[in-house]
């Protein structure tokens, strides 16, 4: 039975080890700001932090994040990084759709979260997995260079 | 509902005709449930807007299945309202929005209409989905309660200013019978009307029940241009806070309680059937509860996804295709290019193109034909719906451009009467033309009927793709005979395809000719004197339906690459070629300039080590706006293409939202990259060769080239901006890919051919 800490709560899942975490969050835990893409880890629209690491949780059995801290899109604004991507991804009107920007959101804080600066490189390398549909891919690379740009100056946002 | 029925109990009011447009506007106003005012804005239905008769892209393709809806529901369109608003006792306004919110960014623009007018705080306008109801919410445009056609705003522009002007002078009136002081002292700002002499001020809240007493004035003027405030400017886009914290609701989020979730195989093969399974293994995976069935698919429900799954996948149903078992794409093309030997119905004929093209020697002339390939939609977020069948009815969760169309086609299946179904809509993780299908939301019902609690239908990735309905493969064959100067002296163009407008509303599709097969192509913006358009309608035994940029997506990308190999036959320079040409374009001409300078047309480009480079370009008039785009392109020594930068250059008429403008030219270039680089849907033994990602591949971030969107500046009425991007983009790459290499594409995508053309 996995135990791990999702969004802070120790939580324990009466569900098989082998199950993808997408559907313990989606379907059981009731966190659908998590999405299903792709379901083979392609699209990345399921992105969460396992440990504060990006995963794709529709390829991340329950098993492997036994005893870690998980964290969704809807406690990503607890993690001054996460607030400040948000704020920047408000501020350029990034999302169309918006059905990919979970994803995406999470895959920028985890860049950003090691990567406090990154260059056009590094993005490319970081987000390249997360797909967009509607083509904002303009406007989240703007974005996340707001957003480093605001972590560097910590006084303003946040 | 019940604002609904308070509202017929409302006055009613002629507001008045708006001497620049012809279709006038009316509306109601009345006291609202609970306290309040509401005003129902309603348009004269889609017969008042003329078929083909009027202006050029007044009526888009999507009006098809406006007309599908209409003739569907037993509603009439009639007096069609587009919208209400409801303004409350806090001041807080409300608009039931007629259409989806699908990334177009109309849950922003439509309240800047209304919020200009009425003079409150956009971010104010709340907005609540409307319930299916075509008598209601109709598009006068598309004739149904429809988004699509980049309609949205071209629908909502007259009438969603008017409401708000006539709102605002009922709430005023009502001030200076309150502040006893004539209207003509009051100022209004922000939802409060103010006394200036006296310093007295009343908001909105405090006005709106004694406004729900008074008659609807008729003639309230509308703002000049100069003095707009909201429209022309940037607005933040409201839905954005809900859509980077997870809390936006699409289809796929619906939570109903005692749901459980079902995942869905249907036949590969179009036309087979289910042939077996072995239900028993299914059953016993933990957390599978019941394995549903239809002629040709199955579910199997549990309790969650990953359940539902396993049983599907233990649950093995085998199929038997049928006649379209042995069916593949070069099969299909094979029917087609035979098809496209025959003459078609004629779309155009100016002059006597036939005859000069037949006394012109092959020296003279050009001709070509040209290929697009079958296309899935891939929407990010997969075909699902949520179904509740129950004795009192049937209710639906989903996210759908056709709510009516979704209502009937499920109250077709259970025998109940339209008003016992009920829509729940929803966000929409992307449409595209998708979803405005209701095949996915008919499977649903069919499974759910079989059961007694509600189930969420999801499909998967594999699902989605081998199971959607595709835009069609469109063989063209095209001809030109140029004259000394090199000059297009006559043009003859034969489009064979599948005809989406015939399966929603065949009346649309006149003496053979279907309007959208034939988009783009039967109204080129240039002066040719001698020009022949013909139709030939070939089914292929996939199904075929609207995708983004419908028939000028195709038609443009063949024009405009066709006008290329003339300017090279010329020997010409592409640029000077087409203005030469758009003489009576003047719109179209200055885009052309603008596009061209902007992007450096004629400088020299820089290359990389073993790269060739060269930009392209491509005009068009499609959705009510004209574009020209450039795009820059580097082939390297393996033939690999990197599209480097595009440049778009767009007359749309007045802009309303200029961000919103800009993003979706963005989205729909990247959108038509993917297709014209990569996509296209194949088929073998009857089956859909491409399963996910992995084989439809989708533009990403390091691929993506700068997008630079110019607009010149107008007050016209705004055209559509959702889909000119993608028909725009698709000639102007291949263009540019000839300009580097030589090679001329004539089949689509890109692919690989330019890796042969290097091997």
């Amino acid at each position: 039975m996995p135990t791990f800490t999702l969004n802070g709560q120790p939580t324990t899942l009466d569900l098989p080890p082998d199950m993808p975490l997408l559907w313990a969050l989606r379907d059981v835990a009731g966190l659908t700001g998590t999405k299903f893409g792709c379901g083979i880890g392609a699209c990345g629209a399921c992105t969460v932090h396992v440990d504060g690491q990006m995963a794709r949780s529709c390829i991340t059995p329950l098993s492997a994040v036994e005893g870690k801290r998980v964290v969704t899109i809807e406690r990503i604004d607890q993690d001054p990084v996460g607030r400040r991507v948000q704020a920047a991804w408000r501020e350029l009107d990034v999302v169309q759709c918006g059905y990919c920007q979970s994803g995406q959101v999470m895959a920028a804080t985890a860049l950003l979260k090691s990567t406090p600066n990154p260059d056009d490189a590094a993005i490319d390398n970081a987000m390249s997995g997360n797909l967009c549909r509607c083509g904002t891919y303009q406007r989240i690379r703007a974005a996340v260079k707001v957003a480093a740009s605001s972590i560097a100056r910590p006084t303003k946002g946040a | 509902m019940s604002i609904l029925e308070r509202l017929q109990q409302g006055a009613e009011a002629d507001a008045g005709p708006d001497a620049a447009v012809s279709r006038r506007a009316f509306l109601r106003a009345g006291a609202a449930a609970g306290g309040g005012l509401l005003i129902g804005i309603a348009l004269p239905g889609c017969s008042a807007v003329p078929l083909g008769g009027g202006p050029r892209n007044e009526k888009p393709p999507e009006a098809a299945v406006g007309q599908a809806t209409t003739a569907l529901s037993q509603d009439s369109p009639g007096l069609a309202y587009s919208g209400f608003i409801r303004i409350d006792r806090q001041g807080a306004v409300t608009f039931i929005v007629h259409k989806v919110e699908m990334g177009q960014g109309t849950f922003t623009s439509i309240p800047m209409l209304l919020a200009e007018e009425l003079e409150v705080d956009v971010t104010r306008v709340r907005l609540e989905q409307a319930p299916a109801d075509n008598k209601l919410y109709a598009d006068p445009l598309l004739g149904g309660q429809v988004t699509g056609g980049s309609t949205s705003i071209r629908g909502a522009w007259e009438p969603l200013r008017r409401a708000g002007a006539t709102a605002r002078a009922m709430l005023v009136q009502a001030a200076a019978q309150s502040l006893k002081v004539d209207a003509g002292e009051l100022t209004v700002a922000n939802g409060v009307v103010a006394h200036r002499a006296s310093g007295r001020s009343l908001h909105y809240g405090q006005l709106v029940d004694a406004a729900a007493q008074l008659d609807v004035p008729k003639d309230v003027p509308l703002k000049k241009p100069a003095d707009f405030k909201l429209i022309g400017k940037p607005v933040k886009r409201l839905d954005s806070p809900d859509k980077v914290n997870g809390r936006a609701l699409f289809g796929i989020d619906a939570k109903v309680p005692g749901m459980r979730i079902a995942s869905v195989a249907a036949c590969p093969v179009v036309g087979g059937k289910l042939a077996g399974m072995d239900e028993a293994r299914a059953l016993a995976v933990p957390g599978v509860r019941q394995v549903l069935r239809l002629d040709n698919a199955v579910a199997v429900v549990g309790d969650h996804m990953w359940a539902a799954k396993q049983g599907l996948a233990a649950l093995a149903p085998t199929w038997s295709g049928g006649p379209h078992s042995v069916l593949t794409t070069d099969a299909i093309v094979a029917d087609m290019e035979a098809a496209s030997r025959r003459d078609g119905a004629l779309a155009r004929s100016d002059g006597d193109a036939l005859g000069i093209l037949a006394g012109t020697r092959a020296s003279q002339g050009v001709n070509a034909i040209y290929q697009m390939p079958f296309l899935a939609h891939a929407t990010m977020e997969p075909m699902n719906c949520t179904v509740a069948v129950s004795a009192e009815g049937c209710q639906l969760w989903v996210g759908t451009q056709v709510p009516v169309l979704a209502q009937t086609a499920a109250a077709k299946v259970l025998g109940l009467p339209d008003e016992k179904v009920q829509v729940h809509n929803h966000y929409l993780g992307g449409g595209f033309g998708r979803r405005l299908e209701v095949d996915f939301i008919v499977q649903a019902v069919s499974f759910a009927r079989q059961v007694n609690y509600p189930v969420k239908f999801v499909w998967s990735r594999e699902e989605d793709i081998q199971h959607d309905m595709y835009r069609p493969y469109y063989l063209d064959r095209i001809a030109a005979a140029l004259d000394e100067q090199g000059r297009p002296t006559a043009w003859m163009h034969r489009i064979t395809g599948s005809s989406i407008m015939s399966r929603f509303a065949p009346p649309l599709v006149k003496n053979g000719v279907d309007p959208d097969a034939v988009e783009g192509a039967r109204d080129i913006p240039y002066d040719i004197p001698a020009q022949r358009v013909e139709y030939v309608r070939h089914e292929p035994p996939l199904p075929t339906a609207f995708w983004r940029g419908v028939g000028a997506t195709h038609n443009v990308w063949v024009v405009e690459s066709f006008m290329d190999e003339l300017a090279a036959k010329a020997g010409q320079d592409p640029v000077q070629y087409r203005l030469a040409l758009l003489g009576k374009q003047p719109r179209l001409q200055a885009c052309l300039k603008l596009a061209a300078e902007k992007a450096g047309w004629g400088q020299p480009l820089q290359a990389g080590a073993g790269e060739r480079v060269g930009r392209g370009v491509s005009v068009q008039f499609a959705f009510g706006s004209y574009m020209a785009m450039v795009a820059e392109a580097a082939v390297n020594a393996q033939g690999e293409v990197r599209v480097r930068r595009v440049v778009a250059a767009v007359d749309c008429g007045q802009v309303v939202n200029p961000d919103t403008v800009r993003a979706q030219l963005e989205s729909g270039v990247v959108f038509g990259l993917s297709a014209a680089l990569w996509n296209e849907v194949t088929v073998d033994q009857g089956r859909v060769q491409q399963t996910n990602f992995g084989d439809y591949r989708v533009m990403r971030m390091n691929e993506v080239p700068r997008i630079e969107v110019h607009l010149v500046p107008s007050s016209d009425k705004p055209g559509g901006i959702g889909e000119p991007g993608t028909s725009g983009v698709t000639p102007a790459l291949t263009n540019a890919l000839f300009a580097a290499t030589g090679v001329r594409l004539r089949k689509l995508p890109v692919g690989d051919q330019l890796k042969a053309a290097a091997g």
